[in-house]
């Protein structure tokens, strides 16, 4: 078949006797795009490395561009135009966008010397292969996260790249720079380029691809053209169970003082007179494009931003956050949007995250903390929120993604806020923990809890929340009810103008 | 144009600049041409171990070990010279010290390369090792009855200046310094090993990735740091016209802040030649000059210091403004 990139036929990998790839057979063609979806550890990523040469396989049989490989190398991989455009982008952010497309090119072609002019040269055709805009003599740590991204697409292309692997395309990205990304792959598309996508964003797996592969448990479960699958099917065939979500009930009990009560908060530049009021046992979603003011909302009611006009109430009293301390005193909790850098100490063991906002609480005899305070309080978070590890000494950097922001979760949980406000909870998990995320927030707004959930994951706010405030240049500029709309509904409201 | 200005670069510039104009301001002296010659002439191995230090930051790492190398070399080269070769020229030691550089600098390079050990616990090891070796085994006597062909080299003069008193002289030394400049940074700058120097130290992992070999980057930067602590070595002591072997060990921090000061940042991928000079020039001038405006000698260090403190932490104050300007202009 001439159409054929690539043709696995009967892949198996292990890894020290654990199996990561049972039998696996796929085939890749031309000018398509292929999504390749899977909760995290279902061999995804191995599959990817059998792909770019970087594993051998154990048995089975590799055949790229019709010619079969008895052992694939990089080098190989990357010569059939194979090219593997990782999370991190493999870009180097102290050098310039122009040198960052060349420098693999330059390199493949055992070049000794840098003729700058040269660099600048093909750095402007990537560029216009892609037909975007980009300063190239700026460095790419000053790049946002989806110009980091056309770069690499851009290097990939010089490379003469027949197929294009890319590692969570939309993961970071704003809907508008997804439109972008999906456009460009369209147009490299018409030329023949085919595209892997490996993702766990199901909305964006079912709107861009053409070919579905769903992997669990090191087998390939499920392959198919688009349009045979939705959602529910998609998320059946990667856990093998059906989970099925069902959108958050509340009624408010107006006997009860408003638990939160935000008249005219304005913080120039960021927000503009913003108004809401949210009760005990409320899930309030807030969305919005990037820019439109809903972290900085966070913030401001978390004391990171200074207010300049506009009151805030907790529980009909005005009170005033100036500070992260002011914040927490005054029972708000904050897990913030990237919670790897900002709310884990990573090498720090999993109780030690737990307990550090409470530390002061479980001081014994002479200040010193007492271990066996902490180890029961410990191990009541671990046990009730579900926190999957063998020992909670363990270092967080251990657990999976939706186990870390579940160690964030209970560090605030111990501190008992009244309100707790969560920025983009469920970033980077995959559908299980996703899931049970969710489950966790619903159960914290039963037991009375206010939640403030800001999230663009639109699924994610017709599902969780009670009731969803549209953000848009810093103000809130509509009210929604999850009953009352839909998912494309939604969509079209978050990216009109 | 603000972008230049705002550089690391112009900032040490005008530092250098204003610290001259009030050492001048109050004693003349400053400007003359004698003191100009003494500055030059102590920016000579200060200048020729910057680059080699450059180097080793922008890759990522920090070598310790290079003075302890440049004064092994040196006392070796001038044993070796005065027991066997007497009469050799002075290009024949440099080329002694520079090849026992390299050998040295190998040794740190295999360590880094072969074992993935952190560059500065190697080089930590070495320094203490290759000075302790020197001293146990070589010798722990200072030379000072120095080979005929290092004496006269100390002795020449690229430029002489007759003067009121006495004569101002540059020494041709200072042309090594040049050399080692410019190839320093036509390496950089224009060949794929300098390219790979900057990859590795601004993302190792993209740097495998896209091909480079790193060990064999690694083995390249620490021989060639060891090569050029070899000729500075030499230098030192053919100026000073004796071979001391607990001379230049200790400088260490002093070079490494003159390179930081220049730019360079201690987690790599970022630093250039010129912001290196600049950097070596500013320390030197603190250094040399401040005693002639009052500073006692012990106070220099202090202002030393003071200069990094404040060298290091505007360009870090500016970055993180600039980060959250852009960061509100991607938001608008």
């Amino acid at each position: 078949m001439a159409d054929e990139i690539i043709r696995l036929t009967g892949i198996h990998k292990s890894f020290a006797g654990v199996r990561a790839l049972q039998d696996v057979s796929l085939t890749l063609e031309r000018g398509k795009i292929h999504c390749l979806v899977g909760e995290n550890g279902c061999g995804k990523s191995t599959l990817i490395k059998i792909i770019a040469g970087v594993y051998q396989r154990d048995s089975g049989s590799v055949q790229i561009n019709g010619k079969e490989y008895e052992q694939l190398h990089p080098i190989d991989s990357i010569r059939e135009g194979i090219q593997v455009i990782y999370q991190d982008f493999s870009l180097f952010p102290n050098l310039t966008v122009a040198e960052n497309i060349a420098l693999n090119e330059q390199l493949a072609e055992g070049r000794r010397f840098v003729n700058w002019k040269h660099v600048r040269h093909v750095a402007e055709d990537a560029i216009a292969q892609i037909e975007v805009q980009m300063p190239l003599d700026a460095r790419v740590e000053d790049m946002s996260v989806a110009n980091k991204q056309l770069i690499a697409i851009a290097k990939a292309m010089r490379q003469n790249a027949q197929l294009i692997i890319m590692d969570e395309p939309t993961s970071a990205l704003t809907e508008r720079e997804i439109r972008v990304l999906f456009t460009v792959i369209h147009k490299l598309q018409q030329r023949g380029i085919a595209f892997l996508f490996v993702s766990h964003k199901l909305n964006e797996v079912l709107e861009i691809s053409e070919a579905i592969i769903v992997m669990r448990n090191g087998r390939v479960v499920s392959t198919g053209l688009a349009n045979e699958y939705n959602t529910t099917r998609l998320v059946y065939e990667m856990t093998g169970q059906s989970i099925a979500e069902k959108s958050y009930e509340f009624t408010p009990d107006l006997s009860q003082p408003a638990l939160l009560r935000v008249e005219n908060l304005t913080v120039p530049g960021a927000l503009y007179n913003v108004s809401f009021e949210m009760r005990r046992g409320e899930i309030v979603g807030v969305t919005g494009l990037l820019g439109s003011g809903r972290t900085e909302l966070a913030l401001a009611l978390f004391g990171m931003l200074p207010i300049t006009a506009g009151q805030i109430e907790i529980d009909e009293t005005p009170v005033k956050i100036r500070s992260v301390q002011d914040a927490i005193a005054h029972g708000i909790g904050y897990v913030p949007e990237d919670r790897l850098t900002e709310g884990l100490f990573l090498e720090q063991s999993i109780g030690r995250n737990v307990v550090v906002r409470t530390i002061d609480k479980l001081r014994g005899a002479f200040g010193l903390t007492d271990p066996a305070r902490v180890k029961q309080q410990v191990d009541e978070w671990v046990t009730s929120l579900r926190i999957k590890t063998s020992d909670p000494d363990l270092p967080v950097k251990t657990l999976s993604g939706g186990n870390q922001q579940r160690v964030v979760v209970a560090k605030w949980l111990a501190s008992n806020p009244r309100l707790m406000i969560l920025n983009g909870p469920t970033m980077g998990v995959d559908i299980g923990s996703k899931n049970e995320i969710h489950e966790l927030i619903k159960r914290l707004a039963g037991e009375g809890m206010g939640l403030l959930v800001i999230s663009d994951d639109i699924p994610e706010l017709l599902q969780t929340c009670n009731r969803i405030l549209l953000m848009r240049n810093g103000s809130i500029v509509q009210e929604i009810l999850p009953g009352e709309t839909n998912e494309n509904e939604l969509a079209a409201k978050l990216i009109e103008d | 144009m603000s972008r230049i200005f705002r550089s690391n670069e112009a900032l040490v510039a005008v530092t250098i600049v204003l610290l001259s104009l009030i050492i001048g301001f109050n004693n003349p002296t400053f400007f003359s041409v004698g003191n100009l010659f003494d500055l030059l002439r102590s920016s000579i191995v200060m200048g020729i171990f910057a680059m080699g230090v450059l180097i080793v930051i922008v890759s990522g790492g920090i070598d310790v070990s290079f003075t302890a190398i440049g004064v092994f070399a040196l006392y070796s080269t001038t044993r070796i010279m005065k027991e066997f070769m007497p009469d050799a020229s002075i290009w024949i030691g440099f080329m002694i010290a520079a090849t026992i550089g390299l050998g040295l600098g190998m040794i740190n390079a295999f360590f880094i390369a072969r074992f993935k050990l952190p560059t500065l616990i190697v080089t930590l090891g070495t320094l203490s090792m290759f000075h302790g070796f020197l001293l146990f085994a070589i010798g722990n006597q200072i030379i000072r009855d120095v080979p005929p062909a290092m004496d006269a080299f100390a002795r020449s003069a690229l430029v002489r200046i007759p003067l009121e008193r006495g004569v101002a002289n540059l020494h041709p030394a200072i042309l090594i310094t040049l050399t080692v400049t410019i190839v320093v940074w036509l390496l950089l700058r224009y060949t794929m090993l300098g390219r790979g120097i900057y990859a590795l130290g601004g993302a190792r992992e993209a740097a495998e990735r896209a091909g480079f070999n790193i060990p064999r980057i690694q083995y390249f930067i620490y021989g060639f740091v060891g090569l050029l602590s070899g000729i500075a070595g030499m230098t030192f002591g053919s100026m000073a016209r004796q071979a001391n072997p607990q001379d230049i060990v200790g400088t260490e921090l002093n070079v490494i802040a003159a390179v930081v000061l220049g730019g360079a940042q201690l987690t790599g991928g970022r630093g250039t030649v010129i912001g290196t000079v600049l950097g070596v020039m500013l320390v030197v001038i603190a250094n040399n000059s401040l005693v002639l405006v009052g500073v006692p000698t012990v106070w220099q260090r202090v202002v030393i210091g003071l200069i990094i403190l404040v060298g290091t932490g505007l360009p870090a104050i500016q970055a993180k403004r600039a980060s959250k300007h852009s960061a509100r202009l991607a938001q608008a």
